[in-house]
């Protein structure tokens, strides 16, 4: 995202990237979904201190423990277990006896199974029970110290018992840092490749570009299918196996602005001036190119969530434990009367995605020196 | 005096708030000439395009267009389209867009007879080959079955004409019909136009911004500056007595004075020997090279230490490709000494200490900055590559320098191009090319694509240069008079190779060659050539 990095910069900004800025800023629209996707980015990324089943801080006998980052055996608060399971009532008792616990607002993890939900399979979202209704599974039902708003359902449960909420903010994390990492890799890789066709032409250009359509040629979703069934796929695997498609897709609008601007007379003009062809590239094409790349990056952003989403959502994508829209996407299709779930899935793909689309249009505007705002 | 054609009255054209043109007010009757002269945006085309409805959508028009009894403005899309092409014929700037590539011309001008006078087949063939005939195309049997291509660019604009006259219009409106055509063409599509003019009785409504051609062939002009009219008269009493401040400003602008004195003898600081351009011409399955276009065929020429050469010609003379084979921007053969250093058998590594010492101003200054970097950055790129020691702080120094000898203030440096006139660009590319200090500067046609007024303050100012900083340039031109205010001596090209060479007086004053005769004479004179035909066709290639 070249916006944010235009923005995130020291105060000390050129001329010309406070023209960009102001042009950014004067696209409202993209300048508000960039707040607003930038708080749900930031607050997802420390989804551990939003939705955990660990509290964040633990003091207990004087020793400050942190439980979101460190585990610790059971033995430690006089159990038994390898890991301590701080939302069993034995060790909130032990704790809470011995010190205090600082618990995130919503008290599961995306895996979390809670063991009080008010009823079997999928429960509704807690706005839609009654008080009653919410606790009536816990020991001492309303009076219990456990059925704080901490333990409720806010967008209620799937199937298995875990929290749709805690799922969504693990899931929405997942899908951009996958999205960002496909996104800029396959952008430098299509960039470079793009560039050096444009810029040299003659052999070089004939040739990777033959070999471009024959790679493109493969059929990519059922070689994904294969590799996903003989190697496990995590992240990086999934990620390498898309990155090996996904570059092609900038290629050939890069090396059209390359070959479009490679003898105009400002690039005749820098070869005159002695300029290497390295920085001829950089300084002189690459912002040309820079413009149709941007144009098309959101997309590729959202294509790769997308793309993500879809293999989660079909069953091929990330393991089982790990939180995803796409299981989530899946579940509410399987289970149709629990309409919150594919409902919660629908709407967050569909604003992230429009976000993204937003930002990326304002970008393009910044970087256009032609585009004048009143 | 006769009912006029065509009576114009407080003609005005908006855009959004700012009036682009405004209160126009003209006659025109039959048989007469009546020139629009004005600078770029003076408002002089978008009052031709709104006379007959073509206005963009977004300009709203106001006042009355009395053409023939029938008012214009405000008249029905029928009405207009029956008079557009059919009593009122148009001839546009560049016939190369203004046909289409597509067809032929023989179909192109069939078009307009078969949509306005029903002409079929047959007859509509007979009645092109006429017209082809008329605006002096030879062989039209030949050419009527060509595409816009194959023709020279007069041969286009003749073709244009023909399309235009195909209906015996009463009135024929020519927007700048000779700015995109050679000195010699030039002449003759004048010619043409003139003599047709009198074959048909027609009014002739040319737009200009060139003064000589108004004195050329108009009877009457009207001078425009920022959409108003600022004087209209007879071309004499125009001429001889200017009654506004604008037109006698206009008048004196065209390029004049001297060019800088030479030092004393000195040596040279670039030269070559017999320096060939071959483009090879391919075919066939295996690409073969069954020949050579020869841009640029064997020329010798030096350059002494503030010494300007002019290199004149027509396009596709190979000029062009003869100063861009110098700092060795396209492959050449042959010797190229520059400070006594060979040139052209370096690698491109080593030729850089080298380009610090030559430098370039292009002919398009819209083209020759890249929009996406501020001024500051283009002309302090030079600097970075010869001078990688300089700190920042000593760039921008140097920097603020050449941008203040070019006559331009420093905080432009923080703006990009596109807020900067033509002449301002120019001036940039100028700087950019000076702030490395080179010994020697290729001018290619810097100044033909500025208005008149600003060509001759850039003239001022490379001849200031040159005193100043005893700069050799290569001055690329196809204007003559703009050579003559500058070069001290002249080399005249055609076909790639040098028809004539020697001192810039004694050839404007004595020319030895048939070539250069007409040349001169179809600048100056504006006289055509005798054998008035332009069959050559047109450059294969297109280095200008």
């Amino acid at each position: 995202m070249s916006g944010a990095s235009e923005i995130i910069r020291p105060p000390r900004l050129s001329p010309l990237n406070q023209r960009r800025l102001a042009n950014f800023r004067a696209n409202r629209r993209g300048w508000w979904s960039f707040w607003i996707f930038l708080f749900f980015f930031v607050l997802t990324l420390g989804a551990e201190f939003v939705a955990n089943d660990r509290p964040i801080l633990v003091m207990y006998k004087g020793e400050l423990l942190t439980p979101a980052f460190v585990d610790y055996p059971e033995s430690k608060f006089g159990g038994f277990l390898g890991v301590t399971n701080f939302r069993h009532k034995v060790n909130i008792d032990e704790i809470e006896a011995n010190g205090w616990m600082l618990w995130p607002p919503i008290r599961f993890n995306h895996n979390t199974v809670d063991s009080f939900i008010a009823f079997p399979g999928a429960n509704p979202p807690s706005w839609l029970l009654t008080r009653e209704q919410i606790c009536q599974r816990y020991p001492e039902g309303v009076e219990d110290s456990f059925c704080v708003p901490g333990n409720y359902h806010w967008l209620g449960t799937d199937g298995g018992g875990r929290d749709v909420l805690a799922r969504l903010i693990h899931g929405f994390r997942i899908s951009i840092l996958f999205g960002l990492v496909l996104t800029v890799l396959s952008s430098i890789i299509g960039v470079v490749a793009g560039a050096m066709q444009g810029y040299f032409g003659g052999w070089v250009d004939l040739i990777a570009q033959r070999l471009i359509e024959i790679w493109t040629s493969v059929p990519s979703l059922y070689l994904l299918l294969i590799i996903s069934s003989v190697i496990a796929p995590n992240f990086w695997v999934l990620l390498g196996i898309l990155l090996l498609f996904s570059w092609v897709s900038l290629v050939g609008i890069v090396r059209a602005e390359f070959l479009r601007a490679r003898n105009f007379e400002y690039v005749n003009a820098a070869r005159a001036l002695g300029v290497s062809n390295r920085r001829i590239m950089w300084r002189h094409l690459l912002p040309n190119a820079m413009v149709a790349t941007l144009t098309f990056m959101p997309f590729i952003l959202s294509g790769s969530v997308a793309t993500l989403t879809s293999l989660d959502f079909l069953g091929f994508g990330l393991p089982v434990t790990a939180p995803s829209l796409g299981r989530l996407l899946s579940e509410g299709k399987s289970s149709l009367d629990a309409p919150w779930l594919a409902l919660t899935g629908f709407l967050t793909v569909a604003i992230m995605m429009t976000l993204l689309v937003f930002i990326g249009e304002a970008v393009r505007d910044a970087f256009d020196p032609r585009k004048t705002f009143r | 005096m006769s009912e006029p054609l065509l009576s114009v009255r407080d003609l005005s054209v908006h855009f959004g708030a700012g009036a682009a043109v405004d209160k126009v007010s003209f006659d025109l009757t039959a048989g007469e000439t009546l020139a629009l002269v004005g600078e770029s945006g003076s408002g002089k085309s978008i009052t031709a395009l709104s006379l007959l409805g073509l206005q963009p959508p977004t300009a709203s028009v106001t006042g009355q267009v009395h053409f023939d009894g029938t008012e214009l403005v405000g008249a029905a899309t029928a009405t207009l389209r029956a008079i557009r092409g059919n009593q009122v014929g148009m001839i546009f700037q560049e016939p190369m867009s203004s046909l289409n590539p597509v067809h032929t011309i023989g179909k192109q001008i069939g078009e307009v007879l078969a949509v306005h006078q029903g002409l079929r087949r047959n007859a509509a063939r007979a009645r092109t080959l006429d017209l082809l005939d008329a605006v002096g195309i030879p062989d039209p049997q030949g050419r009527i079955d060509d595409y816009p291509h194959q023709l020279s660019g007069g041969q286009r604009q003749r073709a244009m004409i023909a399309m235009a006259l195909a209906n015996e219009p009463k009135l024929l409106i020519a927007d700048e019909p000779t700015t995109a055509l050679d000195v010699t063409v030039q002449a003759q599509v004048l010619d043409l136009l003139k003599s047709l003019q009198q074959a048909h009785g027609m009014a002739l409504l040319f737009i200009t911004h060139d003064l000589s051609i108004v004195r050329h062939i108009a009877d009457r002009v009207c001078v425009m500056t920022k959409g108003e009219m600022v004087e209209t008269g007879s071309t004499q009493t125009i001429f001889a007595a200017p009654a506004h401040h604008y037109t006698r400003q206009l008048l004196a602008a065209a390029p004049a004075g001297d060019p800088a004195p030479l030092p004393a003898q000195s040596a040279n600081v670039v030269s070559t020997q017999d320096l060939k351009v071959w483009f090879p011409i391919r075919r066939g399955l295996l690409r073969r090279t069954v020949g050579h276009i020869r841009a640029v065929d064997g020329v010798d020429l030096g350059i002494r230490k503030g010494e300007t050469l002019g290199v004149v010609g027509e396009s596709g003379s190979g000029k062009s490709s003869l100063g861009y084979a110098l700092l060795r921007l396209i492959p050449s053969t042959g010797r190229i000494v520059l400070l006594g250093n060979e040139v052209q058998s370096r690698s491109w590594n080593a030729l850089r200490p080298l380009r610090k010492h030559m430098q370039i101003v292009f002919q398009d200054p819209f083209g020759s900055l890249s929009p996406r970097m501020s001024v500051g950055e283009i002309v302090g790129e030079g600097l970075k590559v010869h001078m990688p020691a300089l700190s920042a702080q000593e760039r921008d120094v140097k920097v603020a320098a050449a941008l203040k000898e070019v006559g331009l203030e420093v905080a432009t440096a923080a703006r990009y191009p596109h807020e900067f006139s033509g002449g301002q660009r120019q001036r940039i590319a100028i700087a950019r090319a000076l702030v490395l200090e080179p010994n020697f500067l290729v001018l290619d046609e810097p100044t033909s694509a500025l208005d008149v007024s600003i060509q001759s303050q850039i003239i001022d100012l490379l001849r200031d240069i040159q005193q100043r900083r005893q700069l050799s340039y290569l001055f690329i031109s196809h204007d003559l008079r703009v050579v003559k205010a500058l070069a001290h001596r002249l080399i005249v090209m055609r076909n790639g190779q040098v028809v004539e060479q020697g001192e810039a007086a004694a050839i404007f004053a004595d020319p030895q060659q048939a070539y250069t005769r007409q040349l001169l004479a179809a600048a100056f004179d504006l006289a055509a050539p005798p054998n008035v035909t332009d069959d050559r066709l047109p450059p294969p290639h297109t280095s200008e």
